[in-house]
């Protein structure tokens, strides 16, 4: 039981590293053959953002006030110091605290 | 190889047009002092990118991966983001399709950061270059461009770059998963918010201004919409993939 689940763990793995090196060396592979115009440019470059939206948005309406809290102090953070890390730390201390500050929210 | 005659061509044009233009007319060696070079240079960044592999080590095992899988995954695919939110997807049976779809749409990035290297790459063997471009994340792409533009030459930095963001990475994600293997409830350190702030603070560096605005808000209320429809992590996609089409349109008119 365990040996398959662990199998089938390495597979997916073994999936997600293939596109990954695919990505890494397609740009470089894809443009020694064609330019790529502006609007594929574009759209690339607008890819990441959105999916990182639309992550956070189902994650934040299933959160809550104590989580949307949190989540302005990490934006606070990230944009004045422009650390990931530090950005969380601070938003999950300042969970901690507003939990532990007995509102009871959740 | 469309723009190897330009090497042959000396100094003869000004280059002032385009930066890549300036360094088309340096000679790029590949060398163990390159890597060596982009080594030292990476690791105080290979630092943060460590802690950050505590992070996901972490979260790997709070997730369900064992600590093989979570450092499999490290060693062979060595792209931060994207394993973050391929934890977040994870569960049992695992939902393949989303797992990978979403590791591809979230790497579709590197395809630009791959191609922005090409000046450089094209002046080292196929092998030196593929290699080169596997050990590619997102700090060391950004040390490396700025090497490669200062004109030094090393062609082996983004290689040396990438071995110190690989081995941080993956020794931290193996002691991360360890530790969280024995953390107990994670709730109780916040940790399940944990992916949400990195998220965030992610968010925050793609921002690009006002011009942001308009297809992140689309990408929102598609992913919201498409969430309450479709089972699954589809609304992740649809998301990404309405953000793009938005600038895309836009910027037509």
């Amino acid at each position: 039981m365990f040996d398959d689940v662990s199998l089938t763990a390495l597979a997916v793995v073994f999936g997600m590293s293939t596109v990954t090196y695919v990505t890494k060396a397609g740009g470089f592979w894809a443009l020694d053959r064609v330019e790529p115009s502006e609007s594929v440019r574009e759209a690339l470059d607008a890819l990441p953002g959105g999916i990182l939206v639309a992550i956070l948005i189902v994650r934040l309406l299933e959160g809550g006030p104590t989580e949307w809290m949190a989540g302005i102090a990490v934006l606070v953070v990230a944009h004045r110091t422009e650390s990931v890390l530090l950005a969380m730390i601070v938003g999950v201390g300042t969970l901690i605290i507003v939990r532990g500050s007995g509102a009871s929210i959740t | 190889m469309a723009q190897t005659n330009t090497e042959s061509d000396g100094n003869s044009s000004a280059g002032d047009e385009d930066v890549s233009a300036e360094t088309e007319t340096e000679r790029v060696a590949f060398s163990l002092d390159g890597v060596r070079a982009g080594f030292v240079t990476c690791v105080p960044v290979a630092l943060g990118v460590g802690a950050y592999g505590l992070v996901f080590g972490v979260l790997a095992r709070e997730a369900g991966l064992s600590l093989l899988t979570a450092v499999v995954m490290s060693a062979t695919v060595l792209a931060g983001a994207a394993q973050l939110i391929a934890v977040g997807l994870w569960d049992w049976p695992i939902p393949v399709v989303a797992v990978i779809g979403t590791t591809l749409v979230v790497n579709l990035r590197y395809l630009l950061m791959g191609a922005s290297l090409r000046p450089w790459l094209t002046r080292l063997s196929s092998r030196q270059a593929y290699t080169s471009l596997f050990f590619m994340a997102d700090e060391n792409w950004a040390l490396t461009i700025q090497d490669l533009r200062a004109g030094n030459g090393r062609g082996a930095f983004l290689l040396g770059s990438g071995l110190a963001i690989w081995v941080f990475w993956v020794v931290c994600t193996a002691i991360g998963a360890v530790a969280g293997g024995r953390i107990g409830n994670p709730e109780t350190y916040g940790l399940g918010f944990v992916l949400t702030a990195i998220f965030l603070a992610l968010l925050v560096s793609f921002w690009e201004g006002r011009d942001s605005l308009i297809p992140w808000i689309v990408a929102a209320v598609v992913a919201v919409s498409v969430e309450a429809v479709l089972p699954g992590r589809w609304y992740i996609l649809a998301g990404g993939l309405a953000a793009s089409l938005t600038e895309v349109t836009r910027n037509v008119r």
